[in-house]
């Protein structure tokens, strides 16, 4: 295989058992590193490091301990850089036709068709203008009410749950399923309850504010 | 540097998640609407590995690069602070789209718009911190 061939290779979109491939190297260096798996703890790294705990001593811990953490974090951060940019492939996501139905009945138009559903919901990246619609992750849209509450109030929301249960995707679904601990369990039924609710109940109503 | 290291486990982790499409809004919506195995395959087969890992290193099989047996610190089993703090993320994540790992691979991927996601996601951290007192737990 020369270079380019490789560079398909890793381009083409991957299958969702490389997940477990991906996860599994992660968690093996980071516990032969004596660390944890776990994003959300930068958020209170972050907090403590600007100087939170002198509001709250939930944040007056040492926190330069947690640096470690928040490198991972920028890694991620690379990792998307050069995914993105260099092995973006077609930078769509292969969702199904039921959920492009879906997401077209959301939008009330046929904005996306199968192999056209951008990977982001935004448009710097994809080249083709996205539909005004299906355009969130955007400086413009974030000065509109429907944007505002889409990234302000979702980001708000990760970063109180987050904490309040104790961890997020990476700590309680994946390292405390995998650590057989029942709190964790809670947890991500908790995350799959609060999901569909927003997902069914408020997300289309959401999305039909005037932007 | 001794930092260096874990910035390269973040990077194959981000890597391996914008690929697999996890930093997708769409595929979130799409596993919220049962309409594809994909978010569920990566979960499962990511708890499957992470199963594995945890035992040999509970047991000693694979050790520490220092030589030591890795410790596990088991969660506090109370019940409403996994329950109501859940939710709430719960459906953060299905809002926006995003949960906490993935919005440091998207602004890498270049959508800057994200600080804000990330502004607003430390001041729920604070906030929680804030309160924190008052909550059940």
């Amino acid at each position: 295989m020369n270079l380019e061939q490789i560079h398909a290779f890793i381009s083409q979109p991957w299958p969702w058992w490389m997940g477990g491939v991906t996860i599994g190297f992660t968690l093996w260096i980071l516990f032969r590193f004596g660390k944890e798996f776990g994003l959300s703890a930068n958020l209170r790294t972050m907090c403590a490091a600007d100087g939170a705990g002198d509001y709250a001593d939930f944040f007056a811990f040492d926190w330069e301990k947690q640096g470690w953490n928040l490198m991972v974090g920028l890694g991620a951060l690379f990792g998307g850089y050069i995914a993105a940019n260099y092995f973006g492939g077609d930078g769509m996501a292969h969702i199904s036709q039921a959920a492009i139905d879906t997401l077209n009945g959301i939008a009330g138009k046929e904005i996306l068709t199968e192999g056209n559903v951008p990977i982001v919901p935004g448009s710097t990246i994809v080249t083709t203008e996205l539909d005004p619609f299906w355009s969130i992750y955007t400086w413009q849209s974030i000065f509109t009410l429907r944007g505002f509450i889409i990234i302000v109030g979702g980001g708000f929301l990760i970063g109180f749950g987050a904490r309040y249960a104790g961890g997020c995707t990476s700590g309680h679904a994946i390292s405390g399923l995998a650590d057989l601990q029942l709190p964790s369990l809670v947890a991500v039924i908790g995350f799959f309850i609060g999901g569909l609710i927003m997902t069914w109940l408020f997300l289309p109503y959401i999305l039909q504010i005037p932007y | 540097m001794k930092m260096f290291k874990y910035i390269v486990v973040g990077f194959i982790f981000g890597f391996g998640m914008w690929k697999l499409e996890a930093i997708s809004t769409f595929r979130i919506i799409e596993m919220f609407h049962f309409q594809s195995f994909h978010m569920y395959g990566i979960i499962m087969t990511g708890v499957a590995a992470g199963l594995v890992i945890t035992q040999l290193f509970k047991r000693g099989k694979v050790k520490t690069f220092k030589g030591e047996i890795k410790t596990f610190s088991p969660k506090a089993k109370t019940w409403w602070r996994y329950i109501i703090g859940g939710i709430i993320f719960g459906m953060g994540w299905a809002l926006t789209g995003v949960c906490s790992g993935m919005m440091f691979v998207l602004l890498g991927a270049g959508y800057t718009v994200f600080v804000v996601f990330l502004a607003a996601a430390m001041l729920g951290t604070f906030a929680y911190g804030f309160w924190r007192k008052w909550l059940p737990h």
